[in-house]
This record gives C-alpha cells, structure tokens and sequence, in this order.
C-alpha cells in the first residue's frame, strides 16, 4: 500500500452522502486536518491513514508537531483551552469531532511518556477504566486484571502483590502497568506518546517487544525521538517537520530511500 | 586583614547575631506562653473541671463540662456548613472556573477571610438571632460555619492544584468524564492536604470568642438541642477571667490549656497525616 504525502492526501471523496466503503485494512485517516494554539497554527494540512494492526511510527525534531498530532486522535488537546483543530479525522469512518468524546477515548487509547499510574493498588490502577465504564462484578475484573497484565508482560512480576501500591513498582514496571491499564478497556487503537523516553534499554526493549505482540489486538501509533526505535518496532513511519508531514511511508522505504531529502537528512542526522 | 574584610566579617556577625535573637524571641513566646498556660493551668485540671457544671458563683469544684461539649457543637456545626460548602468550592475553582469567574470568587473569598471575626457576631446577630428572639447553639454554629468556608475552600483549591495534570490526563484518556475524574482520582488523590487544611481550619475556629457572645451566648446549665443558648470554652475563659473570684481564675486558665491543647494536637496530627501521605514522585 502506498502511501501519500500531505500535499496530495486530499480526499476525492466526499464523506457525507458518498457510498465509498471504509477500506478494512485502515483504521484512522486524517485529511487535510490544521490545528491552532490560538491564532497560531501548529500543524498544517496533515493527511495521512493509519493501517488497522500495524504499528505507525511518527518521528521528528522536538518541537515538529508529532505529539500535537496524536493528541488530537483521541482529543486529549480539549484540556487545553485554545486548541482548535480543522480538517477530518476519522476512526472506521466516523468523523471522531462529532462522536461522543468519551467513547472515542474508550476506543483510542493513549500511554504517556511518563508512566502516570493513579495513587492506588495495580489492581485498582487496571480496574479503573473498566469501573468508569460500569463493568464490575468481582470475578470479571480479577480475570480482566489478570488479562491485561499478561498482555502487559507484567504479569509474573506483580501477581502476588496486586494490592500495594502502583507506586511501589520500578519505572519501567509502572509504563507498563499504565498500558495494562489502557487495554484493560480493550481500545481499538493504542496511542504511545514516547513511552520508553524515561526508560531504561532493558525497559524499553521489554515494552518494545509487548507492543509487537499486541498488534493482534489493537493498531498502535508510537511518537518517538528515537529513530532506531521506529526503525526497529514500527510498520510504517510518518516524518514531521514544524507542524507538516514531510513522507508518510513504510518503514523499510523511509530509512532505505527517502522520497525527500528533509526526511534523508534527518535519518543521517544532519539535523534534529 | 583589609578594612572591607573586617567590615564584611562585622557585618556577618551582627546580623547573624539579630536574626537568630528573632528566632530565639519567636520560639521563647510561644514557649513562654505555654509554660504559664501549663503551670496555672494544669494546676486547676482535674476530674471536677471535665465532669461538672459550672458551680454556684463563690462555691468551689464546679466545672466546664457544658462548655466542653458546647464547643464540641458548635464545632461540629461549623463543619457541617464551612466543609461541604468549603470543598465542593474549592472543587469549583481548581476544576471547572473560567478565569474571570474564578478570579472574582478567589478575591471574595480573601476578603471574607479577612472580616474581622465580630463583625460575623454581628452579621449572625442579625440574621439569626433577632428573628429567632433568643440566642442559641444554631446561630453560634452558623457564624463559625462561615467563617471556616474561605480557608476550607482555598485549602482545598491548593490541595487540589498540587495534583500532577498527567494524573487528570491518565484518567481522561481511559474515557472518565471531567467530573468522574476529578471525584475518583483527582480529590482521593489530593485528600491528604484537603484534610488537613480542614483540621487546621477547625482548631483555628474553635479558639474565636467575639461571634459567639452575641450568637450562642453563654448557658450555666446543660443546653439541649440547637436552639438553645450554649456555653463554649473561650466564652467561658472571657467570662472567667474577668471575675472577681480567685476559682473561676484557675478555672480559666485551666480551659486555656484545654483550649491550646485541641489546637496543638489538631496540628500535630495536620503533620502526622501530611508526613504518611503519598508523594507522586516514582523511582
């Protein structure tokens, strides 16, 4: 599948009153999407399609506008008074703006980039999300727990201490436990926001093979500063650059042969 | 050594020398304070002075029992009104308030902070007392429910900013709404300081005399329900202290020491409750 470019990520089709089907194989799309931090513009004409069990990766300099765009994919930009966004972004279709923001944010998940486990037990921690969605008979929290740390590949380590304190696991056990939490309502799309920048290289290799193995599970969108990283870990990479989407494309053809040279130089490191 | 040396040096000790006897006068009036309170009060405190009702005046071994339960009322009273009010405030502005909004409520808050404590005599006095044709527990309870709101809700505003956003965003991302959030992550979170701010603001309440002598009064004998007069301590230290008979003397100085007893052990346990809180730094 080829991917295009924001120039050219325009959609032909028109969205209401078309027939065109969403393609399976896409699980989000953002068209010509802009956002504003009050009259300045942080991210312009952004268009690109998030492939439905892959793992897209979103690199580039500090500053570019990666993680502006991603916090736009499940609205967390709401908590921020003038934030606006303008342009299309759709989850299987629907327009995520008009849907009700509460269950997009059941349906799109997100890990920060440091892990922010809530002050209460780790069984607490994982069974909050499914508590404010008003599922809770005992058994089926202990066994969705149980569930999502194994998905986690946190399991064997906490089990026998799921009542102390989240706060009295390593660093990199707390991110973990924090995607624990996130799958414990089974989101279709994961959104990853550097989770390994505070992390160590053993911790990080451990989240970075948990994520290949959730791709059955849900699609997952990874903001990294680390190129290796996306290298590594991600089926298709995005390149931003100052609030644009320079090449959205495989993995293999945006660090073997670059369409452009800003992404080129950026891969060799001459800048960012 | 050159003259600027010797100067510097001199000036170094001289103010080394003044700050410190500021500290030490500081820490010597409270101790000072306390000593007398101890010795003329500890003296008069015994069984009596917890168990028995004020005596016929010139009789000896009577007690404060009524006051002690009377501020105890009052108290509870004022935490009825000042915490509810006080913290689902404070919930307001740290959460939900546009800045304007905000920003009026905090600065009326601070000025109500700041009215002096008879001027809510007053204020109760004619609100609650004069149509109410008597004095009693209710008004007292009201006036200092009151006065306990602004430093409830600033207390709680602060307790409640102190909790780190990426908590909030932690609870937002799983698909809480605002107000779930706040009530299940952000205010458990934030308990401990909002706590404190509470007891701290009940032992600084209990110690205010001038809204109660025109609002519950004063009652020798045991006052039943709400509408009654009712006796409290520092009412009854004013009265005591004032009289001409050597037994209510020692008696006032006796719930002194209760009085600063409350204070110093709502305090210590402020600290004990802050110090065996949860801090959110990890690893």
């Amino acid at each position: 599948m080829v991917m295009k470019t924001s120039e050219e990520s325009r959609p032909t089709e028109r969205a209401a009153g078309t027939a065109t089907p969403w393609p399976a194989d896409i699980k989000m799309r953002a068209a010509g999407l802009d956002f504003y931090y009050g009259g300045k513009q942080a991210l312009h004409s952004i268009g690109l399609h998030v492939p439905t069990g892959r793992i897209t990766a979103l690199i580039g300099p500090s500053g570019c506008g990666k993680t502006t765009f991603l916090r736009i994919l499940n609205r967390m930009y709401e908590t921020v008074p003038q934030a606006r966004p303008e342009g299309e972004v759709l989850l299987d279709g629907e327009d995520i703006f008009s849907l009700d923001v509460v269950n997009l944010r059941r349906r799109v998940g997100m890990v920060f980039q440091k892990p922010n486990p809530f002050p209460k037990s780790i069984f607490e921690n994982i069974a909050y999300g499914l508590h404010i969605n008003g599922i809770g008979s005992k058994s089926t929290l202990a066994e969705a727990v149980e569930k999502s740390l194994r998905r986690a590949a946190l399991w064997e380590e906490v089990k026998d201490q799921l009542h102390k304190s989240a706060y009295a696991i390593s660093g990199g056990q707390q991110q973990r436990l924090c995607i624990a939490r996130a799958l414990a309502v089974e989101p279709e799309v994961l959104l990853l926001d550097e989770p390994c920048s505070a992390l160590d290289p053993i911790a990080t290799a451990k989240i970075e093979e948990l994520l290949f193995n959730l791709k059955d599970i849900c699609t997952m969108v990874i903001v990294t500063h680390n190129m290796q990283q996306a290298a590594r870990a991600a089926d298709y990479t995005g390149f931003f650059l100052m609030g644009r989407l320079i090449e959205f494309n495989k993995t293999a053809v945006i660090f073997k042969t670059p369409a452009r040279k800003e992404t080129e130089d950026y891969i060799t490191g001459r800048f960012g | 050594m050159t003259l600027r040396t010797r100067w510097r040096k001199f000036v170094n000790v001289v103010m080394l020398s003044l700050t410190g006897l500021c500290a030490l006068f500081t820490v010597s009036a409270l101790f000072f304070i306390l000593g007398y309170l101890i010795w003329y009060g500890g003296k008069s405190l015994n069984w009596a002075f917890f168990v028995n009702l004020p005596a016929p005046v010139g009789e000896s071994g009577g007690g404060m029992a009524n006051a002690i339960v009377g501020s105890g009322k009052l108290l509870l009273l004022a935490s009825l009104v000042g915490v509810p009010i006080g913290l689902l405030g404070g919930v307001y502005l740290a959460e939900f308030g546009g800045r304007t909004f905000s920003f009026l409520v905090r600065y009326t808050t601070d000025l109500l902070n700041g009215v002096p404590s008879i001027v809510m005599g007053i204020f109760a006095y004619t609100i609650i007392v004069i149509p109410m044709q008597h004095f009693s527990a209710f008004a007292g309870g009201m006036a200092l429910g009151v006065m306990m709101i602004p430093i409830a809700v600033r207390t709680t505003e602060e307790s409640l900013r102190a909790v780190p956003l990426i908590l909030r965003e932690g609870a937002l991302a799983l698909g809480a709404s605002k107000w779930k959030t706040v009530a299940t992550v952000v205010m458990p979170a934030a308990m401990r300081g909002i706590v404190t701010g509470i007891m701290l603001t009940l032992a600084r309440v209990a110690g205010e005399t001038a809204p109660l002598l025109f609002t519950a009064f004063s009652n020798h004998f045991w006052s039943s329900g709400w509408n009654q007069p009712i006796d409290t301590l520092p009412v009854m230290i004013y009265t005591y202290a004032v009289g001409p008979y050597d037994d209510w003397h020692r008696q006032a100085w006796a719930a002194g020491l209760v009085l600063l007893a409350l204070v110093l052990v709502a305090n210590i346990g402020a600290r004990f409750v802050v110090s065996r809180g949860i801090s959110f730094r990890r690893v």
